[in-house]
């Protein structure tokens, strides 16, 4: 297909750009393939506004008297308005934005178009390999190996070639447990606490169904995390009662009877369109230019945004402290165990483990807890809130989580290595990127897409030293310690960074931030001369007693 | 510091709002001006000091099997919770707070006996830190059109008022007069605020004695002379801050509001601020708000909203930067009262002088904003502060939703102001200790009678000598951002953790940014002195310093130029009080020694499971 075909109208003069806490700009609108181009032709303030298609939620036209205006809403939240003179090119851009906004080939997406810029030193695609990680957890102990039971992704469609396991399961057992588990997600290590040698295991829910099918292999392989005469968790996102419900679907939970080792937690995790209308909710509360205070504190209130953070927070606490406080092993899932329980494990590795809290720790993370173990991206984050479709499948399930390390970031400033903008980065490019790396649904899905071939990796682009440099937090101080947030009401508020960026001017925030950096910047080079005056001070020193020698 | 204990009791559980923690069990002790409770059960010290004025309620609860609770609710908005093993021990403690935190004379006050052990000189010299007059000399005046005037200074024109105001300066004495007589309490319209860039004015008074059709001449008189003053503009605005449905009953009453066609050129306007007692209402619902315990998310919004707290802050924000804006844009000057002018109208004019002029957003401005618009123009911090047993319909927190509207304005504009949340907090916690005698009575004239300024200490020189820790590291200088143009949208007002959950320690985030910060502030006094004393040292080092020497790689380059210091944009030494006092103490305190443990503290909802 030629992206030509689309483009009925591939550019417009005299069209006026109106953006919130900007003067309307007048100005050429260009279409090309991937790209929404706005160029003002001011000479004094030559502007440009380049918008992917792909990052287009929604689109609305309206005319009056032949006075076309666009409204575009981004799925980064940004809303912009194109007046466009001339009812038949307004139109044509219209149902050319509309159709390149909504390709349904992943092939055709920028990704498979960007050609970089920028000369890599590194390749995103092999910089975070379990292979790594599973050198490190070698270095402190030796109950784990790396499996390549899915080598072919035939045992589990949604998980990686390679996965940790106990090492005394074997692959034969592997297969088995994987046909008792819903999509084949066997139990596999998700984070190691070095501190205790306790382990945080994920997987998705046993299919025991209505006749309370066991498998001894599936015993066999969580039992194997236990110290000896020590209980586990198992956190189960799901209440009691769905949990209950789901065996007349063939799926269901561990039963007391055959886990008496492990005791059953349900941690409820609002899932699917449920978090997707929240969203929506939230979005247009904060949209509402309305003077009412209770009006948009009752809006709030009702999107539920909060609650299913403060939930979401509340869980990640309650598997970090099973295994820091309790010191026993957990097991996390719900139904799939590809959304919920992802939330659950990687959080809980932000509050425990000080690695994550690095920019390439918690890349990392981002890598293995969410693209390595399948979530589905390209589902989940095909719109946004502005979406009308309503797909059961859509859902911010990453971008919950990416607030809910926001607010443990809030609580904690000087532990994350990273800022507030290196998590918005990440909800933009989950959204709508030039990279592939969030494209697609999981590893096999990537390996078949030849992503890593035919794109640029997210992070071969962001772990330059000069891109690096945005998104260092000023006042980082590593911080071994495990990090316990608080998740009363009042310690929770709003992500304005992400909710409220484009509704309000953002000139004395980035001041403030401007002036933190620089204070902090400012000592440390003073701390850096006054080191080599002295270091110079002190060779001076040996020199002259040198010299008094005879 | 030996205080005289008037009662100890042993065994006494201090409870933590978070039911997952164990209680602390300690010693009570109750002295002429504190309660003070110290930790027995702690491995280091730690001593919770209350002071008595700051007391609200003393509320014995059901027996529990602890023993006999206890509940004191304090002004400042901590609230703790004692259980008593002794049912007497536990009435003592009871009646003796409610007499204690109950004073009935004025010379009960803290500020008669409080004694920083400072010479008179240094003491009076403290009262004069604060001079109006320079404040209006800043501004221009006197000028052309205003005068500062001695009119008042038998308290004949306005009881309430100080003896020196500034009118108009073709107000005749007899207009004045006039006016004072169709003002509620003779508070006439005077001088707030003069803009000099265009010679508009921020007048304030009380509501007109109109009831449905009175009217005095002088009053327009003095109107028309306001006017007349700001020549560049044809209209003044006549700003009245109450709903229009209350500003109509007061008719009612012989007071109400300007009739627009018995003066000329004036535009009148209602912005609806509601009155002390549905703001006390609206506090006491957030207060219940914020001391549930584990509120879901949704019960926390709810109550929120129906609290109307934030409604009501933004009300006064609104009004604020509409007289601003009325000023600044229009070049208009503006009249505003609400009833009697010392309420609202000091919360909305001290509000519009902050957004226009930087000078209030310094640590001595805004002591002179204060000073001004509330303590000299007859805010009764007495009576809505409950300093003595009194009506408690007379209570009424007008003082906090200002400096919440202050705190707002930080939190949109983070580098205009020159103090931090800190100084707001404690200017907070000061106007209901009594400790310092600027805030008694609720007049210059009372405080005249009181002999405040020969008997207490002003509290503004205590604080200027703490400005190291109250200031703003951000802050980007007086000339950064003149004036201040708030976004008013409801997403803009944040629910204010640090007030009213201050002493919630657990709800606050972990580490302070402002510490780190303020930290960074001192450590760079110390490395600039190294830097200078080793230079020194080095007679002849001029060139570039040897770039291996220095310890990170990114500082390298950077160190090679001369790092170019941020700006310290303090307003100078503050002045020196010898021997001055540490006044931490009335507060809760912690012993330094203890080590921060990030891992331990858990919040509220902390998850936890069975």
């Amino acid at each position: 297909m030629e992206f030509a075909e689309l483009i009925k109208t591939p550019r417009a003069d005299n069209v006026v750009l109106h953006r919130p806490f900007h003067p309307a700009v007048e100005g050429t609108l260009c279409l090309t393939g991937h790209h929404l181009i706005f160029s003002s032709r001011r000479h004094d303030n030559a502007e440009e506004l380049w918008l992917l298609h792909s990052n287009i939620d929604s689109i609305e036209k309206r005319f009056v008297g032949s006075l076309g205006t666009v409204v575009i809403k981004c799925k980064d939240l940004r809303i912009i308005q194109l007046d466009i003179p001339g009812m038949e090119e307004c139109l044509n851009i219209a149902s050319s934005i509309e159709a390149l906004s909504t390709l349904d080939s992943v092939t055709l997406m920028y990704p498979f178009f960007y050609r970089p810029m920028f000369e890599v030193l590194e390749d995103g695609w092999s910089s975070f390999l379990l292979e790594q990680e599973f050198e490190l957890l070698s270095s402190v102990t030796n109950e784990w190996r790396l499996s390549c039971v899915n080598k072919e992704f035939s045992v589990c469609p949604s998980y990686p070639p390679v996965v940790i396991v106990p090492k005394c399961i074997d692959d034969e057992a592997l297969r088995k447990v994987a046909l008792f588990r819903h999509g084949g997600r066997f139990p596999v290590l998700s984070y190691y606490h070095k501190k205790n040698g306790m382990a945080m295991m994920r997987s998705s829910q046993p299919l025991t169904g209505t006749n309370g099918r066991r498998c001894k292999e599936d015993e066999k392989l969580i039992n194997a995390t236990l110290r000896s005469g020590r209980r586990g968790f198992v956190i189960d996102t799901r209440p009691l009662n769905v949990a209950q419900q789901a065996r007349a679907k063939g799926g269901g939970f561990e039963q007391e009877v055959h886990y008496p080792q492990w005791r059953r937690i349900h941690k409820y995790i609002e899932r699917f369109n449920i978090l997707q209308e929240s969203f929506i909710k939230l979005v247009e509360a904060c949209n509402d230019q309305s003077h009412n205070m209770d009006r948009w504190l009752s809006k709030l209130e009702a999107s539920n945004w909060l609650t299913h953070i403060k939930e979401l927070l509340t869980a990640a606490c309650l598997a970090a402290q099973c295994i820091d406080r309790e010191g026993a092993s957990v097991l996390v899932h719900g139904s799939e165990g590809t959304d919920s329980t992802l939330q659950v494990t990687s959080l809980a590795q932000i509050i425990l483990d000080p690695r994550c809290r690095t920019i390439r720790g918690f890349e990392a993370l981002v890598v293995r807890e969410w693209l390595q173990a399948g979530h589905p991206f390209q589902q989940r984050c095909a719109q946004s809130a502005y979406s009308n479709s309503k797909q059961k499948w859509e859902a911010p399930v990453f971008l919950l989580f990416l607030e809910c390390v926001w607010q443990i970031h809030r609580q904690f400033p000087c532990s994350f290595e990273f800022n507030e903008q290196f998590l918005i980065l990440l909800f933009e490019h989950a959204y709508a990127s030039q990279f592939g790396t969030f494209l697609g649904n999981n590893e096999n899905e990537r390996a078949k897409l030849k992503l890593p071939q035919k794109t640029m990796s997210l992070w071969s682009w962001v772990n330059r030293p000069e891109e690096l440099s945005r998104f260092q937090n000023p006042l980082y101080e590593a911080n071994s310690l495990v990090i316990w947030p608080s998740v009363a009401p009042q310690s929770l508020q709003l992500w304005e960074g992400v909710f409220l960026r484009w509704n309000r001017p953002s000139k004395f925030l980035e001041e403030a931030e401007e002036e933190r950096i620089n204070i902090i910047k400012y000592n440390k080079e003073l701390q850096a001369k006054v080191n080599a005056l002295r270091r110079q001070l002190a060779e001076m020193e040996t020199n002259e007693e040198v010299q008094e020698r005879p | 510091f030996h205080p005289v204990i008037l009662l100890q009791v042993e065994n006494v559980k201090l409870l933590d709002r978070y039911a997952n923690r164990k209680a602390a069990t300690g010693t009570l002790y109750l002295t002429a001006t504190h309660l003070i409770y110290v930790d027995a059960s702690a491995e280091v010290r730690k001593e919770t000091w209350i002071l008595h004025h700051h007391i609200s309620s003393v509320e014995k609860l059901p027996l529990t099997t602890a023993g006999y609770p206890l509940l004191i609710h304090c002004k400042n908005f901590h609230v703790a919770h004692f259980v008593i093993g002794q049912e007497r021990d536990c009435h003592d403690v009871f009646t003796s707070l409610l007499k204690l935190s109950q004073p009935v004379k004025p010379e009960e006050l803290y500020a008669f006996s409080y004694n920083p052990k400072m010479s008179k000189e240094n003491r009076e010299m403290g009262w004069k830190l604060i001079d109006l007059k320079l404040d209006y000399q800043r501004m221009g005046i006197p000028n052309d059109y205003w005068e500062i005037t001695d009119i008042n200074k038998d308290y004949e024109v306005c009881s309430t008022y100080p003896p020196e105001i500034v009118v108009p300066r073709a107000a005749a004495k007899a207009v004045v007069m006039g006016s004072s007589r169709f003002r509620s309490r003779g508070r006439i319209p005077v001088l707030s605020y003069f803009y000099k860039e265009n010679n508009a004015a921020l007048c304030r008074c009380s509501q007109p004695l109109a009831g449905f059709s009175a009217r005095c001449l002088e009053d327009e008189q003095m109107l028309q002379a306001i006017r007349e003053a700001n020549p560049g503009s044809p209209f003044m605005y006549v700003v009245d801050t109450r709903p229009k449905l209350n500003a109509m009953a007061n008719r009612a009453a012989g007071k109400g509001y300007e009739n627009e066609d018995n003066y000329e050129n004036i535009r009148f306007k209602f912005i609806g601020i509601e009155n002390i007692h549905v703001m006390r209402s609206s506090l006491q619902k957030l207060l219940e708000v914020c001391e549930m315990k584990s509120p879901s998310m949704s019960d926390f919004l709810t109550g929120l909203e129906n609290s109307g707290w934030l409604r009501h802050i933004k009300a006064v924000m609104d009004a604020g930067v509409f007289l601003a804006k009325a000023v600044r844009e229009e070049r208009a000057s503006v009249l505003v009262h609400c009833s009697d002018g010392w309420d609202r109208t000091a919360q909305v004019c001290s509000l519009a002088g902050l957004l226009l002029d930087p000078f209030y957003r310094t640590f001595k401005g805004f002591m002179v904003l204060i000073e001004k618009e509330w303590i000299a123009m007859g805010h009764k911090f007495s009576h809505r502060c409950g300093h003595l047993d009194g009506d408690p319909k007379e209570v009424s927190p007008v003082f906090t939703q200002f400096v919440e509207c202050v705190w707002q304005l930080m939190q949109q504009f983070p580098c205009s102001f020159e103090f931090n949340e800190r100084f707001l907090l404690e200017i907070h916690d000061h106007v209901y200790s009594c400790q310092f005698g600027n805030f008694l009575g609720t007049c210059h004239k009372e405080r005249e009678e009181l002999r405040i300024f020969e008997k207490t200490h002003s509290l503004w020189p205590f604080l200027l000598q703490r400005k190291q820790e109250l200031r703003n590291p951000l802050y980007r200088g007086f000339t950064a951002y003149k004036e201040l143009q708030p976004n008013t949208l409801p997403f803009s007002f944040q629910f204010w953790c640090g007030m009213y959950n201050r002493f919630d320690k657990g709800m606050h985030p972990k580490q302070c940014v402002l510490d780190q910060l303020l930290s960074c502030m001192s450590q760079k006094v110390t490395l600039e002195d190294n830097a200078s004393e080793l230079e020194n040292k080095l007679p002849f080092l001029d060139g570039p310093l040897p770039s291996e020497g220095c310890s990170s790689p990114e500082a390298g380059p950077a160190a090679a130029k001369a790092p170019t210091p941020p700006q310290d944009r303090g307003e100078g030494a503050a002045p020196v009080l010898s021997n001055g006092p540490s006044l931490g103490q009335q507060k809760h305190k912690e012993s330094p020694a203890q080590p921060r443990d990030l891992g331990a503290s858990t919040g509220d909802g902390q998850a936890q499971h069975q």
